[in-house]
Protein backbone atom coordinates (compact mmCIF):
# COMPACT_ATOMS: atom_id res chain seq x y z
CA UNK A 1 0.00 0.00 0.00
CA UNK A 2 1.17 3.41 -0.84
CA UNK A 3 1.73 5.85 1.63
CA UNK A 4 -0.77 8.51 -0.47
CA UNK A 5 -3.10 5.56 0.66
CA UNK A 6 -2.29 5.42 4.15
CA UNK A 7 -3.30 9.34 4.46
CA UNK A 8 -7.17 8.29 5.62
CA UNK A 9 -7.38 4.62 7.17
CA UNK A 10 -8.44 1.48 5.77
CA UNK A 11 -12.09 0.47 6.60
CA UNK A 12 -13.86 -2.64 7.58
CA UNK A 13 -17.15 -2.49 5.46
CA UNK A 14 -18.19 0.29 2.93
CA UNK A 15 -17.33 2.16 -0.39
CA UNK A 16 -14.09 4.17 -1.35
CA UNK A 17 -14.93 6.52 -3.74
CA UNK A 18 -11.52 7.04 -5.14
CA UNK A 19 -9.75 9.06 -8.18
CA UNK A 20 -12.90 11.89 -7.42
CA UNK A 21 -11.66 15.49 -8.84
CA UNK A 22 -9.54 17.49 -6.42
CA UNK A 23 -11.96 19.62 -4.69
CA UNK A 24 -15.18 17.66 -5.77
CA UNK A 25 -15.54 15.45 -2.12
CA UNK A 26 -17.61 17.39 -0.35
CA UNK A 27 -20.17 17.79 -3.09
CA UNK A 28 -19.86 13.90 -3.34
CA UNK A 29 -20.84 13.90 0.60
CA UNK A 30 -23.73 16.14 -0.88
CA UNK A 31 -24.98 13.76 -3.55
CA UNK A 32 -25.16 10.78 -1.23
CA UNK A 33 -26.85 13.02 1.55
CA UNK A 34 -23.99 12.63 4.01
CA UNK A 35 -23.75 15.52 6.67
CA UNK A 36 -22.55 13.50 9.78
CA UNK A 37 -25.40 13.31 10.97
CA UNK A 38 -26.07 9.69 9.61
CA UNK A 39 -23.63 8.26 12.12
CA UNK A 40 -21.56 6.61 9.39
CA UNK A 41 -17.82 7.01 9.95
CA UNK A 42 -16.50 8.87 7.10
CA UNK A 43 -12.80 9.80 6.00
CA UNK A 44 -12.09 12.95 3.16
CA UNK A 45 -9.04 12.71 1.49
CA UNK A 46 -8.47 16.30 -0.80
CA UNK A 47 -5.94 17.28 -3.14
CA UNK A 48 -4.08 14.01 -2.38
CA UNK A 49 -1.07 13.28 -5.26
CA UNK A 50 -2.39 11.01 -8.20
CA UNK A 51 -0.43 9.71 -11.18
CA UNK A 52 -3.84 9.72 -13.14
CA UNK A 53 -5.27 12.60 -12.35
CA UNK A 54 -2.20 14.96 -10.66
CA UNK A 55 -4.40 15.90 -7.32
CA UNK A 56 -7.48 14.03 -6.57
CA UNK A 57 -10.08 13.39 -3.79
CA UNK A 58 -10.70 10.33 -2.05
CA UNK A 59 -14.05 9.71 0.03
CA UNK A 60 -14.54 6.62 2.46
CA UNK A 61 -17.95 5.72 4.38
CA UNK A 62 -18.25 3.16 6.92
CA UNK A 63 -20.97 0.84 6.34
CA UNK A 64 -22.57 1.73 3.38
CA UNK A 65 -22.81 0.76 -0.05
CA UNK A 66 -23.76 2.85 -2.78
CA UNK A 67 -26.96 2.48 -4.85
CA UNK A 68 -26.67 2.58 -8.84
CA UNK A 69 -28.50 5.81 -9.11
CA UNK A 70 -26.03 7.66 -6.21
CA UNK A 71 -23.43 6.23 -8.82
CA UNK A 72 -24.96 7.68 -11.89
CA UNK A 73 -25.39 11.10 -10.31
CA UNK A 74 -21.73 10.70 -8.97
CA UNK A 75 -20.72 10.56 -12.42
CA UNK A 76 -21.55 14.26 -13.62
CA UNK A 77 -19.07 15.37 -11.11
CA UNK A 78 -16.80 12.60 -10.68
CA UNK A 79 -16.38 11.06 -14.37
CA UNK A 80 -12.94 9.39 -13.77
CA UNK A 81 -14.51 8.26 -10.18
CA UNK A 82 -13.61 4.48 -9.09
CA UNK A 83 -16.58 2.98 -6.48
CA UNK A 84 -14.75 0.09 -4.23
CA UNK A 85 -16.68 -1.82 -2.01
CA UNK A 86 -15.39 -2.92 0.92
CA UNK A 87 -16.11 -6.03 2.75
CA UNK A 88 -13.87 -7.29 5.80
CA UNK A 89 -11.19 -4.85 4.29
CA UNK A 90 -11.24 -6.40 1.05
CA UNK A 91 -11.86 -4.92 -1.66
CA UNK A 92 -14.71 -7.27 -3.14
CA UNK A 93 -15.54 -4.96 -5.78
CA UNK A 94 -14.13 -1.99 -8.35
CA UNK A 95 -16.44 -0.50 -10.68
CA UNK A 96 -15.69 2.62 -12.88
CA UNK A 97 -18.48 4.80 -12.98
CA UNK A 98 -20.85 5.61 -16.38
CA UNK A 99 -22.59 8.03 -17.32
CA UNK A 100 -26.67 8.15 -16.75
CA UNK A 101 -29.05 8.62 -19.98
CA UNK A 102 -31.07 10.98 -17.31
CA UNK A 103 -31.31 12.07 -13.33
CA UNK A 104 -33.97 12.81 -11.76
CA UNK A 105 -34.87 14.76 -8.40
CA UNK A 106 -30.55 15.79 -7.43
CA UNK A 107 -30.02 19.32 -9.39
CA UNK A 108 -32.09 21.85 -9.63
CA UNK A 109 -32.80 24.05 -12.02
CA UNK A 110 -30.48 27.15 -12.89
CA UNK A 111 -33.25 29.14 -15.00
CA UNK A 112 -35.28 30.97 -12.20
CA UNK A 113 -37.90 31.03 -14.66
CA UNK A 114 -38.01 27.37 -14.55
CA UNK A 115 -41.27 26.12 -14.02
CA UNK A 116 -39.81 23.55 -11.74
CA UNK A 117 -38.56 26.45 -9.44
CA UNK A 118 -42.25 27.50 -9.32
CA UNK A 119 -43.52 26.16 -6.51
CA UNK A 120 -44.89 23.27 -8.21
CA UNK A 121 -45.02 19.57 -7.32
CA UNK A 122 -42.61 18.54 -9.12
CA UNK A 123 -38.95 16.73 -9.57
CA UNK A 124 -36.42 17.87 -11.70
CA UNK A 125 -35.41 15.75 -14.36
CA UNK A 126 -32.15 16.32 -16.71
CA UNK A 127 -31.39 14.46 -19.63
CA UNK A 128 -27.61 13.46 -19.74
CA UNK A 129 -26.00 15.21 -23.07
CA UNK A 130 -22.24 15.36 -24.25
CA UNK A 131 -20.75 17.58 -21.65
CA UNK A 132 -23.24 18.35 -19.65
CA UNK A 133 -26.99 18.17 -18.31
CA UNK A 134 -30.16 19.41 -20.01
CA UNK A 135 -33.55 20.34 -17.76
CA UNK A 136 -36.22 18.13 -19.54
CA UNK A 137 -38.65 21.35 -18.71
CA UNK A 138 -36.78 24.43 -19.74
CA UNK A 139 -33.80 22.87 -21.78
CA UNK A 140 -31.70 25.12 -19.81
CA UNK A 141 -28.13 23.29 -19.89
CA UNK A 142 -25.88 23.06 -17.45
CA UNK A 143 -22.29 22.13 -18.00
CA UNK A 144 -19.17 23.56 -15.67
CA UNK A 145 -21.33 24.26 -12.74
CA UNK A 146 -23.03 20.95 -12.15
CA UNK A 147 -22.00 20.74 -8.65
CA UNK A 148 -23.29 23.69 -7.97
CA UNK A 149 -26.70 23.11 -8.59
CA UNK A 150 -26.78 19.42 -6.46
CA UNK A 151 -29.77 19.42 -4.56
CA UNK A 152 -29.68 16.60 -2.29
CA UNK B 1 -48.66 13.23 -36.83
CA UNK B 2 -49.42 10.89 -33.87
CA UNK B 3 -48.88 12.89 -31.55
CA UNK B 4 -51.33 14.11 -28.59
CA UNK B 5 -49.78 16.79 -27.17
CA UNK B 6 -48.02 20.26 -28.93
CA UNK B 7 -45.10 20.73 -26.84
CA UNK B 8 -42.42 21.72 -28.63
CA UNK B 9 -41.59 22.58 -32.33
CA UNK B 10 -38.46 19.62 -31.49
CA UNK B 11 -41.11 17.48 -31.64
CA UNK B 12 -42.16 17.95 -35.28
CA UNK B 13 -40.76 15.62 -37.59
CA UNK B 14 -41.45 16.97 -41.36
CA UNK B 15 -44.33 14.34 -41.90
CA UNK B 16 -45.82 16.13 -38.53
CA UNK B 17 -45.64 19.65 -40.26
CA UNK B 18 -46.55 18.54 -43.46
CA UNK B 19 -49.73 17.02 -42.19
CA UNK B 20 -51.09 19.74 -40.31
CA UNK B 21 -50.05 22.44 -43.43
CA UNK B 22 -51.75 19.98 -45.94
CA UNK B 23 -54.82 20.77 -43.62
CA UNK B 24 -54.61 23.78 -42.80
CA UNK B 25 -54.10 24.50 -46.42
CA UNK B 26 -57.91 22.52 -46.85
CA UNK B 27 -59.02 23.96 -44.62
CA UNK B 28 -58.33 27.61 -45.71
CA UNK B 29 -59.28 26.58 -49.74
CA UNK B 30 -62.90 25.33 -47.81
CA UNK B 31 -63.71 26.75 -44.40
CA UNK B 32 -67.57 25.23 -44.37
CA UNK B 33 -66.17 21.22 -44.64
CA UNK B 34 -64.34 22.02 -41.63
CA UNK B 35 -67.35 23.27 -39.80
CA UNK B 36 -69.60 21.63 -36.83
CA UNK B 37 -66.52 19.28 -37.42
CA UNK B 38 -66.07 18.92 -33.74
CA UNK B 39 -69.69 20.14 -32.52
CA UNK B 40 -69.75 19.48 -28.79
CA UNK B 41 -66.61 19.36 -27.70
CA UNK B 42 -65.01 22.35 -25.64
CA UNK B 43 -61.81 24.18 -26.06
CA UNK B 44 -60.00 25.41 -22.69
CA UNK B 45 -58.40 28.69 -23.26
CA UNK B 46 -55.70 28.47 -20.12
CA UNK B 47 -54.00 32.34 -20.65
CA UNK B 48 -51.65 32.82 -17.34
CA UNK B 49 -50.69 35.97 -18.90
CA UNK B 50 -52.10 38.63 -21.46
CA UNK B 51 -52.41 37.78 -25.10
CA UNK B 52 -54.64 39.28 -28.02
CA UNK B 53 -53.75 37.37 -31.15
CA UNK B 54 -53.01 34.12 -30.03
CA UNK B 55 -56.02 33.62 -27.49
CA UNK B 56 -58.29 35.28 -29.99
CA UNK B 57 -56.79 33.11 -32.96
CA UNK B 58 -57.28 29.97 -31.47
CA UNK B 59 -60.78 31.02 -30.42
CA UNK B 60 -61.90 31.85 -33.75
CA UNK B 61 -60.47 28.62 -35.08
CA UNK B 62 -61.92 26.28 -31.90
CA UNK B 63 -65.79 28.08 -32.77
CA UNK B 64 -65.41 27.61 -36.57
CA UNK B 65 -64.78 23.97 -36.05
CA UNK B 66 -68.21 23.73 -34.22
CA UNK B 67 -66.49 24.04 -30.41
CA UNK B 68 -67.33 25.71 -27.79
CA UNK B 69 -64.58 28.17 -26.18
CA UNK B 70 -64.49 28.17 -21.90
CA UNK B 71 -61.29 30.35 -20.57
CA UNK B 72 -60.09 31.62 -17.40
CA UNK B 73 -61.05 35.32 -17.67
CA UNK B 74 -58.39 37.59 -15.99
CA UNK B 75 -55.87 35.83 -13.83
CA UNK B 76 -55.34 38.29 -11.00
CA UNK B 77 -59.24 37.15 -10.33
CA UNK B 78 -59.08 32.91 -10.93
CA UNK B 79 -57.88 30.55 -8.56
CA UNK B 80 -54.29 31.50 -9.36
CA UNK B 81 -54.20 34.54 -7.23
CA UNK B 82 -55.00 32.66 -4.28
CA UNK B 83 -52.00 30.06 -4.83
CA UNK B 84 -53.44 27.25 -6.41
CA UNK B 85 -50.63 25.14 -8.77
CA UNK B 86 -50.46 24.65 -12.48
CA UNK B 87 -50.43 21.07 -11.96
CA UNK B 88 -53.92 21.43 -10.01
CA UNK B 89 -55.66 24.19 -12.34
CA UNK B 90 -54.62 22.13 -15.74
CA UNK B 91 -56.00 18.57 -13.85
CA UNK B 92 -59.19 20.38 -12.63
CA UNK B 93 -59.65 21.95 -16.46
CA UNK B 94 -58.99 18.55 -18.00
CA UNK B 95 -62.55 17.67 -16.50
CA UNK B 96 -64.33 20.73 -18.14
CA UNK B 97 -62.98 20.62 -21.49
CA UNK B 98 -61.45 17.87 -24.21
CA UNK B 99 -58.43 19.97 -25.44
CA UNK B 100 -56.36 23.14 -23.76
CA UNK B 101 -54.65 25.82 -24.93
CA UNK B 102 -51.62 27.02 -22.48
CA UNK B 103 -50.12 30.19 -22.41
CA UNK B 104 -48.07 30.41 -19.06
CA UNK B 105 -45.04 32.75 -18.06
CA UNK B 106 -42.43 30.04 -16.87
CA UNK B 107 -40.71 27.84 -19.09
CA UNK B 108 -41.26 23.98 -19.60
CA UNK B 109 -44.92 25.09 -18.26
CA UNK B 110 -46.47 23.14 -21.20
CA UNK B 111 -44.46 20.27 -20.49
CA UNK B 112 -45.56 20.13 -16.70
CA UNK B 113 -49.41 20.36 -18.14
CA UNK B 114 -48.82 17.68 -20.61
CA UNK B 115 -47.52 14.99 -18.12
CA UNK B 116 -50.63 15.94 -15.67
CA UNK B 117 -53.49 15.64 -18.11
CA UNK B 118 -54.82 13.28 -20.97
CA UNK B 119 -56.42 15.60 -23.10
CA UNK B 120 -54.68 17.58 -25.76
CA UNK B 121 -52.38 20.39 -24.81
CA UNK B 122 -51.15 22.66 -27.30
CA UNK B 123 -48.49 25.02 -25.77
CA UNK B 124 -49.36 28.82 -26.76
CA UNK B 125 -46.42 30.07 -25.35
CA UNK B 126 -44.11 28.99 -22.26
CA UNK B 127 -41.99 32.57 -20.96
CA UNK B 128 -38.64 32.08 -23.43
CA UNK B 129 -39.68 29.06 -24.30
CA UNK B 130 -41.51 27.72 -27.41
CA UNK B 131 -44.32 28.82 -29.55
CA UNK B 132 -44.85 26.07 -32.06
CA UNK B 133 -48.47 26.48 -32.80
CA UNK B 134 -47.25 29.94 -33.92
CA UNK B 135 -44.48 27.96 -35.92
CA UNK B 136 -46.69 26.35 -38.02
CA UNK B 137 -48.45 29.44 -39.37
CA UNK B 138 -45.32 30.49 -39.72
CA UNK B 139 -44.24 27.85 -42.12
CA UNK B 140 -47.70 28.08 -43.35
CA UNK B 141 -47.20 31.50 -44.68
CA UNK B 142 -43.78 30.82 -46.26
CA UNK B 143 -44.65 27.40 -47.42
CA UNK B 144 -47.09 29.15 -49.51
CA UNK B 145 -45.08 31.89 -51.14
CA UNK B 146 -41.86 29.48 -51.60
CA UNK B 147 -42.18 25.94 -50.23
CA UNK B 148 -40.12 25.02 -47.70
CA UNK B 149 -36.80 23.70 -48.98
CA UNK B 150 -33.64 25.28 -50.82
CA UNK B 151 -34.44 28.89 -48.92
CA UNK B 152 -32.49 31.12 -47.05
CA UNK B 153 -34.08 32.25 -44.36
CA UNK B 154 -32.76 35.59 -41.61
CA UNK B 155 -33.93 35.58 -38.36
CA UNK B 156 -33.56 39.01 -37.21
CA UNK B 157 -34.10 40.74 -33.99
CA UNK B 158 -34.43 39.27 -30.23
CA UNK B 159 -32.90 35.31 -30.61
CA UNK B 160 -32.44 34.94 -26.80
CA UNK B 161 -35.46 35.54 -25.31
CA UNK B 162 -37.78 35.45 -28.35
CA UNK B 163 -39.85 31.96 -28.13
CA UNK B 164 -41.41 32.49 -31.20
CA UNK B 165 -37.26 32.34 -32.74
CA UNK B 166 -36.59 28.95 -30.97
CA UNK B 167 -39.48 26.91 -32.75
CA UNK B 168 -38.81 28.66 -36.06
CA UNK B 169 -35.03 27.52 -35.93
CA UNK B 170 -35.92 24.22 -34.19
CA UNK B 171 -38.91 22.99 -37.03
CA UNK B 172 -36.66 24.27 -40.43
CA UNK B 173 -34.14 21.56 -39.29
CA UNK B 174 -36.63 19.49 -40.93
CA UNK B 175 -36.26 21.25 -44.49
CA UNK B 176 -33.30 22.25 -46.75
CA UNK B 177 -32.93 26.02 -45.22
CA UNK B 178 -29.88 28.28 -44.52
CA UNK B 179 -30.83 30.18 -41.36
CA UNK B 180 -29.01 33.30 -40.98
CA UNK B 181 -29.51 34.88 -37.32
CA UNK B 182 -29.23 38.56 -37.10
CA UNK B 183 -29.08 39.86 -33.53
CA UNK B 184 -27.06 42.14 -31.28
CA UNK B 185 -24.17 40.17 -29.32
CA UNK B 186 -26.27 40.31 -26.13
CA UNK B 187 -29.25 39.03 -27.96
CA UNK B 188 -27.67 36.09 -29.70
CA UNK B 189 -29.17 32.50 -29.89
CA UNK B 190 -29.56 30.80 -26.17
CA UNK B 191 -27.29 27.41 -25.72
CA UNK B 192 -30.45 25.15 -25.47
CA UNK B 193 -31.31 26.22 -28.72
CA UNK B 194 -28.19 26.36 -30.36
CA UNK B 195 -27.55 22.60 -29.03
CA UNK B 196 -30.28 21.49 -31.19
CA UNK B 197 -29.16 23.30 -34.01
CA UNK B 198 -25.90 21.73 -33.35
CA UNK B 199 -27.32 18.17 -32.95
CA UNK B 200 -29.51 18.18 -36.08
CA UNK B 201 -26.72 19.70 -38.60
CA UNK B 202 -28.64 22.34 -39.52
CA UNK B 203 -26.82 24.62 -41.51
CA UNK B 204 -26.62 28.13 -39.78
CA UNK B 205 -24.74 31.73 -39.71
CA UNK B 206 -25.02 34.37 -37.34
CA UNK B 207 -24.53 37.79 -38.40
CA UNK B 208 -24.49 41.43 -36.27
CA UNK B 209 -25.91 43.12 -38.99
CA UNK B 210 -28.78 42.54 -41.86
CA UNK B 211 -27.05 44.22 -44.52
CA UNK B 212 -24.28 41.92 -46.03
CA UNK B 213 -26.95 38.74 -45.97
CA UNK B 214 -29.90 40.71 -46.86
CA UNK B 215 -29.48 39.81 -50.94
CA UNK B 216 -28.96 35.78 -49.94
CA UNK B 217 -32.88 35.74 -48.47
CA UNK B 218 -35.83 34.55 -49.17
CA UNK B 219 -37.42 35.39 -46.00
CA UNK B 220 -36.44 37.83 -43.51
CA UNK B 221 -38.49 37.05 -39.95
CA UNK B 222 -37.90 40.59 -37.90
CA UNK B 223 -39.24 40.07 -34.16
CA UNK B 224 -39.21 42.66 -31.93
CA UNK B 225 -36.24 43.57 -29.63
CA UNK B 226 -37.91 43.59 -25.86
CA UNK B 227 -37.42 47.09 -24.25
CA UNK B 228 -37.58 45.20 -20.71
CA UNK B 229 -34.48 43.24 -21.11
CA UNK B 230 -32.10 45.95 -21.08
CA UNK B 231 -31.14 47.61 -17.55
CA UNK B 232 -30.03 50.41 -19.38
CA UNK B 233 -32.60 52.39 -21.33
CA UNK B 234 -29.67 54.42 -24.07
CA UNK B 235 -28.60 51.01 -24.78
CA UNK B 236 -32.08 49.67 -26.24
CA UNK B 237 -32.64 52.62 -28.47
CA UNK B 238 -29.05 52.51 -29.63
CA UNK B 239 -29.58 48.47 -30.34
CA UNK B 240 -33.44 48.38 -31.42
CA UNK B 241 -32.42 51.29 -33.86
CA UNK B 242 -29.86 49.37 -36.09
CA UNK B 243 -32.25 46.39 -36.41
CA UNK B 244 -35.36 48.37 -38.11
CA UNK B 245 -36.37 47.95 -41.23
CA UNK B 246 -38.08 50.16 -43.71
CA UNK B 247 -38.60 50.14 -47.06
CA UNK B 248 -35.56 51.70 -47.93
CA UNK B 249 -33.55 49.05 -46.21
CA UNK B 250 -35.28 46.64 -48.76
CA UNK B 251 -35.04 48.65 -51.72
CA UNK B 252 -32.14 46.43 -53.08
CA UNK B 253 -33.61 43.12 -51.12
CA UNK B 254 -34.67 40.21 -53.54
CA UNK B 255 -38.14 40.91 -55.65
CA UNK B 256 -39.83 38.25 -53.98
CA UNK B 257 -38.27 38.48 -50.18
CA UNK B 258 -41.07 37.50 -47.89
CA UNK B 259 -40.36 39.86 -44.61
CA UNK B 260 -42.92 38.05 -41.45
CA UNK B 261 -43.22 39.40 -38.14
CA UNK B 262 -45.27 37.36 -35.13
CA UNK B 263 -46.79 40.76 -34.29
CA UNK B 264 -47.51 42.98 -32.23
CA UNK B 265 -44.50 45.16 -33.94
CA UNK B 266 -43.44 48.45 -32.38
CA UNK B 267 -41.51 50.38 -34.18
CA UNK B 268 -39.02 47.48 -35.56
CA UNK B 269 -41.09 47.52 -39.08
CA UNK B 270 -41.89 51.09 -40.75
CA UNK B 271 -45.24 51.43 -41.89
CA UNK B 272 -43.82 52.42 -45.43
CA UNK B 273 -43.09 48.50 -45.53
CA UNK B 274 -46.42 47.46 -45.65
CA UNK B 275 -47.19 48.64 -49.34
CA UNK B 276 -44.53 46.98 -50.49
CA UNK B 277 -44.93 43.66 -51.82
CA UNK B 278 -42.48 41.87 -49.41
CA UNK B 279 -45.38 42.87 -46.43
CA UNK B 280 -46.61 39.26 -45.46
CA UNK B 281 -46.89 39.82 -41.84
CA UNK B 282 -50.74 40.52 -41.58
CA UNK B 283 -51.44 37.46 -43.78
CA UNK B 284 -49.05 35.32 -41.53
CA UNK B 285 -51.45 36.64 -38.74
CA UNK B 286 -54.37 35.61 -40.24
CA UNK B 287 -53.46 32.39 -41.28
CA UNK B 288 -53.78 31.64 -37.70
CA UNK B 289 -56.47 30.37 -37.79
CA UNK B 290 -56.65 27.77 -40.69
CA UNK B 291 -53.77 26.58 -39.16
CA UNK B 292 -54.99 26.37 -35.76
CA UNK B 293 -58.09 24.36 -37.08
CA UNK B 294 -56.02 22.17 -39.00
CA UNK B 295 -54.01 21.48 -35.57
CA UNK B 296 -57.01 21.29 -33.31
CA UNK B 297 -58.42 19.31 -35.60
CA UNK B 298 -55.12 17.01 -35.77
CA UNK B 299 -54.59 16.52 -31.98
CA UNK B 300 -58.39 15.92 -31.83
CA UNK B 301 -58.54 13.24 -34.00
CA UNK B 302 -55.35 11.78 -32.67
CA UNK B 303 -56.57 11.71 -28.93
CA UNK B 304 -59.49 10.18 -30.34
CA UNK B 305 -57.72 7.27 -31.94
CA UNK B 306 -55.92 6.50 -28.07
CA UNK B 307 -59.66 6.83 -27.08
CA UNK B 308 -60.15 3.74 -29.63
CA UNK B 309 -57.57 1.91 -29.39
CA UNK B 310 -58.11 1.70 -25.68
CA UNK B 311 -61.98 0.91 -25.56
CA UNK B 312 -60.61 -1.84 -28.18
CA UNK B 313 -57.69 -3.37 -26.04
CA UNK B 314 -60.31 -3.16 -23.37
CA UNK B 315 -63.09 -5.12 -25.26
CA UNK B 316 -60.81 -8.19 -26.23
Amino acid sequence: MSEHELRVSKIRDGTVIDHVEGGQALNVLAILGIDGSEGHGVSVGMNVPSDRLGRKDIVKVEDRELSQSEVDVLSLIAPEATINIVRDFEVVEKNRVTRPDSVSGVLSCPNRNCITNADEPIETQFDVVADGVRCDYCATILRADIAAHIDV
Amino acid sequence: MRQDHLITATQLSRDDIETVLDRARAVAEDPTAYADRHAGRVLALCFFEPSTRTRMSFDSAAKRLGMDTIGMGDVDSSSVSKGESLSDTVRVIEGYADAMVLRHPSEGAATLAGERVDVPVVNAGDGAGQHPSQTLLDLHTIREDHGLDDLSIGIMGDLKYGRTVHSLAAALTNFDVNQHFVSPESLRLPRSVRFDLHETGAQIREHEELEPVLDELDVLYVTRIQKERFPDENEYHRVAGEYRIDADTLADAPDDLTVMHPLPRVDEIAPDVDETDHARYFEQAHNGVPVRMALLDTLLENAGSAENAEETEADR
